[in-house]
């Protein structure tokens, strides 16, 4: 095929993150099979939460999960951060995350979301995608993707979170868009 | 909002997927025990196989339901589901109607005693009706197909075992050929894990359990049961160069799965720790035996063919090995190895006749260097070799990161291709920008043609030349 052909992807979205910036109640279950709502994992005792969305065929989830895994004892210390990874592995290998996860050693609370319900529900397109909530339970921050040191910038605004700084990066570029 | 076109390689059936508008608008009452949703809406009954209504926008599927859904938490640990409604058939709506409930109990949390128990037991049942009105001239065809589902899992420390057997009764369609058998389907996970271990055995059996919510419909379209492909989901490009697909008509399969972590300080594990996996899945067709002598198997209108529970087939589909290891060696460096061989059935697969089935072997070197913290440099290397269909192919690709932006180049070469001519360079450089919840994507290059499946559908993807532009955005 010769012809030249632009292939041009919008996915814009907007949702109820937007407005009321509080995290949505939808069911997930525990890797012990447990339904439990969106909005009581999230209880940190007024400390930070991340939330991660990832996928056991993910690289680049594996990659910032590894890195956040390796600093997250720091991270605790420090800020009493809370990690919470999400699984969005659909019926091919939902049943598996729990030895994936469990052979990593990660100490992170995990849950699924098989169907793509919480994954919807924040708007999250692509795997890996985090949200950084602060002791209300609002979200402060987020990212996509992983880059390599990105660890780095995250800690960062766990830090600021943390302590109860505003994040002035982000406001400049919400002016600005 | 949708797009005025499709885009080059999402399913279109005819144009039914041409347009723009609101496809979704819904409304949700939730309390602590009832949920209640009126308009779009997604779900899954158990593992899927009598009812997942999902989407995947990569993939252009979006098989949301309209109509009415309400969820109930009777007691801790009880939960029940009902709906109704029709499927979105893109821009329109499929001609079945739905109707279905689901039911699960976990004792654990139900009966507080035994709430810190060691032991943990479920059960859990599903139940859907398809109404679709009798539109064949020659046939006398069921208006009502009744598909229903029992689950249950058991766990004791780190062990867990998942099962899952549905039964669909006879629903002629353009899957089946038209034909009046029941459908069946079962499915059996169990994995034992610990820290730093982790295995997984898995088997599946298929027997003509493809459910569509209109009888007539075929590649991608208004699908209501999921079966799950058994083999892993690759994603290094030429290892995923062959996915396999679930084949609803029939098959038998059986998964191993292993991963093991070298303790850090450990001889193996060096400084960092090394993780390791083994996988091997292998695909059958199953057993199938004609009707009588006169009738051939799976002729339209008739009961089709006998087969029974587990009766494995001597037809091999797919079969893959694989091994991967992962080691970070310094603060600078981290390396990703991985070998797989694989036996692909390319008639079945790919629905092709007189085609050779294709053995491959396939490696792939992943390094990534640390410039800095926040600098990165990433080199990959992925070998397929393989005498069948294009023969030989080779990847290359560099990628340089750094905070916000990322710079990718890769050639993925045909070298081996048996027609010289043929013997062509995808070549791509791209570009992106990250921030927040945005990321733009820019690549110019040749995309070579190949096949995504998920959930035991198919899509084509064809061979593109060009800029490709890529913005998702959340906010």
């Amino acid at each position: 095929m010769k012809k030249i052909v632009f292939v041009m992807l919008l996915a814009f979205v907007v949702s109820a993150v937007a407005y009321s910036q509080e995290i949505p109640q939808v069911q997930l279950k525990n890797l012990k099979g447990k339904v439990v709502n969106s909005q009581d994992i999230i209880e940190n005792d007024g400390k930070p939460v991340m939330i991660c969305f990832f996928a056991t065929w993910c690289k680049p989830c594996i990659k910032e999960l590894t890195a956040f895994s390796e600093a997250y004892e720091d991270w605790t210390d420090e800020t009493g951060v809370k990690i919470i990874a999400v699984s969005i592995d659909d019926a091919r290998s939902t049943n598996s995350v729990g030895p994936f996860v469990n052979a990593r050693g990660w100490d992170f609370d995990v849950y699924l979301d098989a169907n793509g319900d919480f994954k919807r529900a924040m708007n999250v397109n692509n795997v890996p995608h985090s949200f950084l909530l602060d002791g209300k339970g609002n979200v402060a921050w987020q990212h996509t993707s992983y880059l390599e040191g990105d660890e780095a910038e995250t800690f960062e605004m766990i830090k600021k979170v943390a302590a109860g700084e505003p994040l002035k990066e982000e406001k400049v570029e919400k002016d600005s868009e | 909002m949708g797009y005025y076109n499709t885009l080059l390689g999402f399913p279109n059936s005819g144009g039914k997927n041409d347009g723009f508008g609101v496809p979704s608008y819904w409304a949700n009452f939730t309390n602590d025990k009832l949920e209640v949703t009126v308009g779009h809406f997604y779900e899954q009954f158990g593992n899927g196989l009598t009812l997942r209504s999902y989407e995947e926008k990569s993939l252009g599927i979006d098989n949301a339901i309209l109509g009415a859904r309400i969820k109930y938490t009777i007691v801790p640990g009880v939960n029940i589901k009902g709906l109704i409604g029709k499927q979105r058939y893109y821009w329109e709506l499929s001609d079945g109607i739905l109707r279905g409930v689901d039911g699960e109990i976990q004792f654990n949390e139900m009966i507080k005693s035994l709430n810190d128990n060691q032991f943990r037991f479920g059960i859990g049942g599903s139940f859907i009706s398809k109404y679709q009105n009798e539109d064949n001239p020659i046939y006398n065809l069921p208006n009502n197909v009744a598909t229903g589902a029992g689950r249950i899992n058991i766990g004791y420390s780190g062990f867990n075992l998942i099962s899952e057997y549905a039964y669909k009764i006879n629903d002629p369609s353009a899957d089946n050929n038209y034909i009046y058998r029941p459908g069946q389907a079962f499915l059996i996970n169990a994995t034992y894990s610990q820290k730093g271990l982790g295995v997984i055995l898995s088997t599946k059996w298929v027997d003509n359990m493809s459910l569509r919510s209109d009888r007539n419909a075929t590649l991608s379209d208004v699908t209501v049961s999921y079966l799950p492909e058994i083999t892993r989901n690759y994603t290094y490009v030429l290892q995923a160069f062959y996915p396999y697909a679930s084949q609803p008509m029939g098959e038998w399969g059986v998964k191993g799965e292993f991963f093991y972590k070298f303790k850090k300080g450990s001889k193996l594990g060096g400084k960092y720790g090394t993780t390791i996996t083994l996988n091997y899945s292998r695909v059958h067709n199953i057993k199938k035996t004609a009707i009588n002598d006169s009738t051939p198997i799976g002729t339209t209108g008739t009961y089709g063919y006998n087969t029974s529970l587990f009766a494995i087939g001597k037809e091999l589909y797919y079969q893959d090995i694989n091994v991967e290891i992962s080691k970070k060696w310094s603060k600078k460096w981290y390396t990703n190895i991985a070998y797989m061989n694989l036996y692909y059935n390319y008639n079945v697969l790919m629905g092709t006749a007189g085609h050779d089935n294709v053995k491959a072997n396939i490696a792939v070197v992943e390094a990534t260097y640390k410039i800095t913290d926040k600098y990165a440099l990433k080199g990959e290397v992925q070998a397929m070799f393989t005498k069948q269909d294009k023969g030989n192919w080779i990847l290359g690709q560099l990628e340089f990161t750094m905070p916000n932006w990322f710079f990718t180049v890769f050639d993925n070469w045909n070298y081996g291709n048996p027609d010289k001519s043929a013997r062509v360079h995808y070549f791509n450089v791209g570009f992106g920008y990250v921030k927040g919840g945005n990321r733009i994507q820019l690549t110019y290059g040749k995309q070579r043609e190949g096949v995504m499946c998920v959930g035991g559908v198919c899509r084509h993807v064809p061979a593109s030349n060009g800029f490709a532009l890529s913005i998702s955005s959340t906010f």
